[in-house]
């Protein structure tokens, strides 16, 4: 007790400093991974000296599902949902690396429809993807109204999900050799539509109160400036290496799909702050409803998978008629089809970067390896370096920028 | 037209660039479905990994992948994917390795390098020599084993509930309702090895020997031994001496006990009654 009255009084001998001396010692926190802000379940271990992060350690693998072991044991048609389900904020994005990788495999041939319903829809997904990421960026710096008007383009999107694949948000549409449905031309006259009034009417609005606003801008310009060479270094991609200033776009230099036909700029940023990450995203929104806008005029009729019965199950109907139909189905819905022997990289421009599958085949029925390159890993690591003499109040912003979902970060 | 993957920017001769590049430290250059691979020797890693970002330009590693070959003396292969994107274009550099062998780690050359080795090392045990933070990352705190291992089971070996006795969660080993179920639709008309039951004799060439005959059965046991407890037939009740029933109503109780065993000595042992069958 005799310390403790010493140390009240801040009476130490200079030997053992204590309270209130020089010797003052890094406060470490936990940030998760139970966060509003930290956008699933991210547990941070900050070092701070004083508001100031001195050192910064992500902890992932809280949501770890082990899917790459799962799909090593499933038929490559049984693995595609597991895709949905890493990044569930936009699954369309996910399942296209992972049909390309499928079908860069087999060598096999796309019709074109179901190329151009690929690019609208993964391009509708990066719109949802956008919702969700911009309005809770601007909810974690403090505005709460954005976010609201941005979660009703969100609930429209996924609308229009459910209506072209009967489900909102595990759509499993994309299908190796095309998509899995056609769909219906009122949803597309629909879509049409809601592109040309509802879509700029509501997003610029809710952009009209947040790019400009001072408290926005004061949270996050100069936040986290990344330089070029660090972008490279810590393998940013998608709209993180474009904030710093490199025009990289996957869609752009490797076209897939009908990417190639489509006519749309890349923003870039230049200033390489999280406000730049922020709008280097609004103006991919617009951009992609221009991408979805030529798809309409552009897409042509006829069929929606390839004819590969090998690979691609014939339609019911079909198989009321045809026995050979009808073996095929039985066939692809059991054993599935075999992929012959040999390994790719499949990178697409997902809504959140470079997501990439590596496929090793075995010439079996089962994917050998399947490695997901997620996104967020590469940005997550980044982490440090990043928030290095931020304050901490800025770690919210920072993450919001780099827009991290943990289904894809921990697989 | 082929399939529509990314398409990526075809460079001439990029292969015997590489090759030369990379000199003695290269050991094999695949070229499969437009993907160059380039196996180069473990201990030189590091070092072609510089020639590659500073002499060819491949400035971005974006992924590096464990695969597991449990055949193979050297079992793991670790795959670098690199990007360039000055000349638009991906390779894939492997080494391969196994449990105690370290790979010498490319964090200095890219600090991105840091968690997917980390990533390679949880899921395979492949060691980065030179990684000076090489812990555990998607797995549980406190996880043992290397999950993507062909022989670590999908179902893993332990499970985790929440104990309401304890208050807190608590690990037990894994209890499978019904076992582990795995077809790997193999057909025997498309080269599978196996051997399937019933056609064991299949492999033998035609005109072997007749297998030797089946050993003669083993000499029937003493009658009475087969079954403990049978009532030998001699057993009746002139044999045991027994006298009939004292009344008549221990004689309705027992009128069909006693007679029975005999009913069946009297069938033999060899055949079977009706509801054996079933």
């Amino acid at each position: 007790m005799a310390d403790y009255l010493d140390e009240l009084e801040h009476r130490t001998d200079a030997s053992d400093p204590t309270l209130g001396d020089t010797d003052i010692q890094n406060y470490t926190i936990n940030f998760g991974p139970q966060h509003p802000a930290a956008h699933g379940v991210l547990r941070l271990v900050m070092e701070l000296d004083g508001e100031i992060v001195e050192r910064c350690d992500p902890h992932v693998g809280l949501l770890h599902r082990g899917t790459e072991k799962l799909i090593e044991y499933k038929t490559y048609l049984q693995a595609l949902p597991y895709f949905d389900r890493l990044d569930y904020c936009s699954p369309l994005g996910m399942e296209h690396s992972y049909v390309l990788a499928v079908e860069k495999l087999l060598n096999l041939e796309v019709p074109l429809r179901a190329q151009y319903l690929r690019v609208f829809f993964a391009e509708l997904t990066r719109i949802c993807n956008h919702m969700l990421n911009l309005g809770s960026h601007v909810m974690d710096v403090g505005a709460m109204t954005p976010n609201l008007w941005l979660f009703e383009i969100r609930e429209d999107c996924l609308n229009f999900f459910e209506r072209a694949s009967g489900a909102r948000m595990h759509s499993a549409y994309f299908r190796p050799g095309g998509v899995h449905q056609d769909v219906p031309l009122k949803l597309l006259t629909d879509i049409a539509d809601w592109l040309d009034t509802r879509l700029p009417r509501l997003f610029e609005d809710a952009m009209s109160l947040v790019v400009d606003n001072r408290i926005f801008k004061q949270r996050n310009v100069d936040i986290a400036v990344v330089s070029k060479e660090d972008a490279l270094k810590w393998g940013f991609s998608g709209p993180m290496i474009r904030g710093s200033g490199i025009p990289w776009d996957i869609r752009k230099a490797q076209p897939y799909d009908v990417y190639d036909r489509m006519e749309f700029d890349v923003p870039v940023g230049t200033n390489f702050d999280c406000y730049d990450r922020f709008m280097v995203r609004v103006e991919e929104v617009r951009q992609s409803a221009r991408i979805m806008k030529q798809c309409l005029n552009e897409i042509p009729e006829g069929p929606i998978a390839s004819f590969d019965r090998k690979v691609v199950p014939p339609k019911r109907g079909e198989m009321k008629r045809s026995m050979e139909a009808l073996i095929h189905h039985f066939k692809l819905y059991t054993e599935g089809f075999h992929v012959p022997a040999g390994e790719v990289y499949v990178a697409t421009e997902s809504p959140k970067g470079e997501f990439g599958v590596y496929l090793v085949a075995d010439g079996s029925n089962k994917p050998y390896r399947c490695k997901i390159r997620p996104t967020a890993f590469s940005h997550l690591q980044a982490m440090d370096f990043m928030m290095k003499g931020h304050m901490l109040a800025d770690t919210t912003a920072v993450l919001g920028a780099m827009d991290i979902v943990f289904g894809e970060c921990d697989r | 037209m082929g399939h529509s993957a990314p398409r990526i920017a075809t460079i001439d001769g990029i292969a015997e660039e590489i090759g030369t590049l990379l000199g003695s430290m290269l050991i094999e250059t695949v070229d499969h479905a437009d993907e160059l691979s380039f196996t180069v020797a473990r201990e030189e890693l590091a070092n072609a990994m510089v020639a590659l970002r500073d002499g060819a330009h491949y400035q971005q590693l974006m992924e590096i992948a464990g695969v597991d070959y449990p055949d193979r003396a050297e079992r793991f292969e670790v795959c670098y994917h690199l990007l360039s994107v000055t000349r638009n274009h991906r390779i894939r550099v492997k080494v391969s390795t196994d449990e105690n062998m370290p790979v010498p780690t490319v964090t200095h050359i890219w600090p991105v390098a840091g968690w997917l080795e980390r990533e390679v090392f949880d899921m395979y045990g492949v060691v980065f020599e030179g990684n000076t933070d090489l812990r555990r990352i998607l797995t549980d705190y406190g996880f043992r084993g290397h999950p993507q291992r062909k022989d670590f089971p999908l179902t893993g070996y332990v499970e985790l509930r929440y104990s309401e006795e304890d208050k807190r969660v608590v690990y037990e080993p894994v209890r499978l309702a019904q076992d582990f179920r795995s077809f790997d639709f193999m057909s025997p008309w498309e080269g599978a090895q196996y051997v399937l039951p019933g056609d064991e004799k299949a492999g033998q060439a035609p005109g072997a020997p007749t297998p030797a005959p089946a050993p003669p059965p083993p000499p029937a046991a003493p009658k009475g031994d087969a079954k403990g407890g049978t009532p030998k037939t001699t057993e009746s009740k002139s044999d045991t001496g027994a006298g009939e029933p004292a009344n008549a109503k221990a004689a309705a109780k027992s009128d069909d006990a006693p007679v029975k065993p005999e009913e069946h000595t009297d069938e033999g042992k060899g055949t079977a009654k009706p509801e054996d069958k079933a």
